[in-house]
């Protein structure tokens, strides 16, 4: 029934795409063709990895308001995984991918059992122990790392179907493709009934139960697909872009990096993930550079990175005053002031 | 105003400078992942101050090596792997790029597909990946000096020499305090081969990063009471050890650090606590090398020196920055003496590493004689034979309390070569002959 009343909004909601549409297809097609190598690795890779993390996070936190500080937990997950199953089973790499996304998912799992009786700090104190507790079981055990002596291997190279996906074009591809078709999938996701739970849970978990919304299962599915898509994130950032895995990478800062994401680009939106990214990622590439660029070998570039800081510091404090709901809101703001003034 | 200003004239200088990029001088590039903030600063700052300083004395006391200005920046990595990783993507488009310098295992690592790809040379003096010291399989990785197995030979020999020889370590017990890091765990297995070897016990405890916190690790210490503890540490765990080693009746004089717990900025913060603490080195401490002398009269004369600090002058890590400037700087050299003097490529400045042989007459006409010992790179041997010496520190200088000691290199080479071959035919890279080595990209 509810298919017959949704109908006819969504023929018309196709046209309201058209600037995904466009971005996406600058993402795919123009990208590759003009940017440069540095742009590809330096900046777009990290951020789709980064903004990734931050979708699945933001499922979490964002639309089912379990607050998680154990992201980079599982991103390590992810990559440890990925590593091991190519170590060890030499897998086709989507079913890689698949497997590794299924190992986070299950780790997610567990970790997100005291959420059935946790909420709000508590839950987050106890989300830090899957951080703490990750980290150093993959330092602990040398089988995760495959007994390399310094805990740091180098990921080995990416095939698919017979082709090396290790130029940095195809590297950027494969990430762009994964992210894609999982925002999508994400989308779908928050728009179907589970969707409409976990809402429900955020917003008023007593009312959602009275109402028969499962509160455990809805939970426990979120930790389940938060953590898997937050696994390909991990995967993303050590086979995509760094390409090399180690424990420390995936450490509280990345967790706190993956929250600050979603915070500043706005909770509970899937734009937000990807603007929040943007921010984390990009911008402090752009002031570093423009300041080499204006005060380079005249200032100690200690005191300039410090300098920086205190500027982006700054810069997400006034972001947040303005608008607490976070960049995507200030997004729909000035959309808003456009559409009044064309 | 004046910053606005500031910045056009910048972005004019820059477009002018990018436009007459054709007709420039000849240069050669160091792009310096540097780390001057964060837990490691101190290393940072000494460590990249000495390299600079000495660039600053060839170019302005001899115009460059030969008529070849050294030009330089610094991209700043605070010690993490992705920072790291995105200043080498940021530096490589410069021109002329003679070698990297990142000091940190952890970037090293991420950059060796990169920099062999690139074919422009990885510099990691006294550290780095210990494998990448067999240049048959690593041809740009130059763990220049003093590799981390050697380091432990080093050391554990000097504890021998202690004990009245290697046979008096039988039934002695070790524990090795690591830093928690790629670094940290590079020397796990070579303990764990000496003291069989020797038939010690050795115990191994990790630090998790940065290390400022320690009273578990040395509550574990005082339970298995040691003969000796090995520092392996890095930046701000060093004097945590040193403190919390006299918080729990530990003897500083049995306690022996590693190449990157030798340096003032390691003791001086431990007080009292560090009297009597000895560590390795490859490079003595002090002002009165000439070498230091001409950079104190030619550069921070002048003015123009890069350590804010001048009290330390003549530290382990500025002195480190030093040497490692003198070897970049003869390796360029010698490639010269070949190629021509004038700006080489990556490959060719490759080739003057694997011919950076400094014997210590070399070492004397470089202002350096009791600095440092001599080096003997060769195509298959990246580390170059360094010598190690042990200083104790007296409270307020190190004081060298050995001669210069070779490492038991022989001993060493057949673990690396194994490790190393097994990288290459898990990577499927071929193993180089000397002809290979010979043919150089121009």
């Amino acid at each position: 029934m509810s298919a017959i009343v949704d109908t006819p909004p969504q023929t018309q909601n196709y046209l309201r795409h058209w600037p995904l549409v466009a971005v996406l297809l600058a993402a795919f097609i123009g990208v590759p063709a003009f940017a440069p190598v540095y742009v590809l690795e330096a900046i777009l890779l990290p951020f789709l990895a980064l903004a990734l993390a931050g979708v699945g996070l933001n499922l979490l936190t964002g639309y089912g308001g379990q607050v998680s500080l154990g992201s980079a937990a599982f991103m390590a997950v992810g990559a440890f995984a990925a590593y091991n199953i190519q170590l060890r089973l030499a897998l086709a790499l989507p079913v890689t991918i698949l497997l590794s996304a299924l190992t986070a998912a299950t780790v997610g799992l567990i970790f997100g059992l005291p959420s059935l009786r946790l909420r709000g700090f508590y839950l987050a104190v106890s989300t830090l122990a899957a951080q703490f507790f990750v980290q150093w079981a993959l330092t602990k055990f040398g089988w995760f790392s495959n007994y390399s002596p310094s805990g740091v291997i180098s990921a080995p190279g990416l095939t698919l179907f017979g082709y090396s996906l290790d130029s940095t074009t195809s590297r950027y591809l494969l990430a762009l493709t994964l992210v894609t078709l999982i925002t999508l999938g994400v989308w779908a996701f928050t728009n179907g009934p589970l969707g409409n739970d976990l809402i429900a849970i955020r917003d008023n978990e007593t009312a959602a139960q009275i109402i028969g919304v499962p509160v455990l299962k809805t939970k426990l599915v979120a930790f389940a697909v938060s953590s898997a898509i937050i696994g390909v994130a991990g995967f993303l950032w050590a086979f995509t872009y760094l390409r090399t895995v180690e424990p420390a990478g995936f450490d509280l800062d990345r967790s706190f990096d993956i929250l600050f994401i979603i915070i500043i680009g706005g909770l509970a939106t899937l734009r937000g993930a990807f603007l929040g990214a943007g921010l984390i990622v990009v911008f402090p590439l752009l002031l570093s550079r423009l300041s080499a660029l204006a005060f380079g070998g005249m200032i100690d570039s200690g005191v300039l990175e410090l300098v920086q800081r205190i500027i982006l510091g700054s810069l997400i404090i006034a972001f947040l005053i303005v608008e607490p709901n976070g960049l995507a809101a200030i997004l729909d703001r000035v959309k808003r002031g456009f559409a009044r003034t064309f | 105003m004046s910053f606005l200003k500031r910045i056009t004239i910048t972005a004019l200088a820059v477009a002018t400078l990018a436009a007459g990029s054709a007709a420039r001088a000849d240069e050669q590039y160091f792009p310096l992942q540097s780390y001057r903030v964060g837990p490691y600063a101190a290393g940072g700052t000494g460590f990249f101050g000495g390299f600079i300083d000495y660039m600053t004395l060839i170019n302005t006391r001899d115009g460059g090596v030969n008529g070849v200005k050294l030009v330089w920046d610094e991209c700043e990595t605070e010690y993490a792997v992705e920072k790291g990783v995105e200043c080498y993507q940021r530096q490589k488009s410069h021109a002329d790029i003679a070698a990297w310098n990142p000091l940190s295992v952890g970037i090293a690592y991420a950059m060796i597909d990169g920099v062999t790809a690139d074919k422009v040379p990885l510099i990691t003096v006294n550290h780095g990946r210990t494998d990448t010291t067999d240049g048959r399989v690593f041809p740009y990785v130059f763990p220049l000096l003093l590799n981390p197995y050697s380091e432990t030979s080093g050391i554990v020999n000097y504890i021998a020499s202690k004990e009245g020889g290697l046979e008096a370590l039988k039934g002695k017990k070790i524990v090795v305090l690591y830093h928690g890091s790629p670094y940290g765990k590079e020397t796990i297995p070579i303990y764990e081969l000496l003291a069989a070897k020797y038939g010690f016990t050795v115990v191994q405890i990790e630090v998790p990063h940065p290390g400022n916190e320690q009273g578990a690790q040395w509550l574990q210490i005082r339970r298995e009471a040691p003969d000796y503890v090995v520092l392996r540490g890095w930046g701000v765990m060093n004097p945590v050890a040193l403190t919390t080693a006299q918080r729990n009746g530990f003897p500083a004089d049995h306690i022996i650090g590693n190449v990157w717990s030798n340096s003032e900025e390691d003791v001086i913060p431990a007080g009292d606590a560090a009297i009597g603490y000895t560590a390795i080195t490859t490079q003595a401490s002090g002002n009165q090398y000439p070498v230091l002398q001409d950079i104190i009269k030619t550069v921070y004369d002048a003015g123009q020196g890069n350590l804010s600090d001048k009290s330390r002058i003549g530290s382990v890590y500025h002195n480190l920055g030093i040497v490692n400037g003198i070897l970049n700087v003869e390796a360029i050299r010698i490639a010269q003496a070949k190629f021509g003097n004038r700006t080489l490529t990556g490959d060719e400045v490759r080739w003057g590493f694997e011919h950076l042989q400094l014997n210590p007459a070399r070492v004397k006409e470089l202002g350096a004689e009791n600095l440092f010992h001599s080096i003997n790179v060769t195509y298959d041997n990246h580390e170059g034979e360094g010598y190690v010496t042990f200083q104790q520190w007296d409270g307020k200088k190190w004081n060298v309390v050995s001669d210069w000691i070779a490492p038991d290199w022989a001993l060493l080479r057949p673990i690396i070569t194994k490790s190393s071959e097994a990288y290459a035919a898990e990577k499927g890279l071929p193993i180089r002959t000397s002809e290979e080595a010979d043919q150089v990209t121009q």
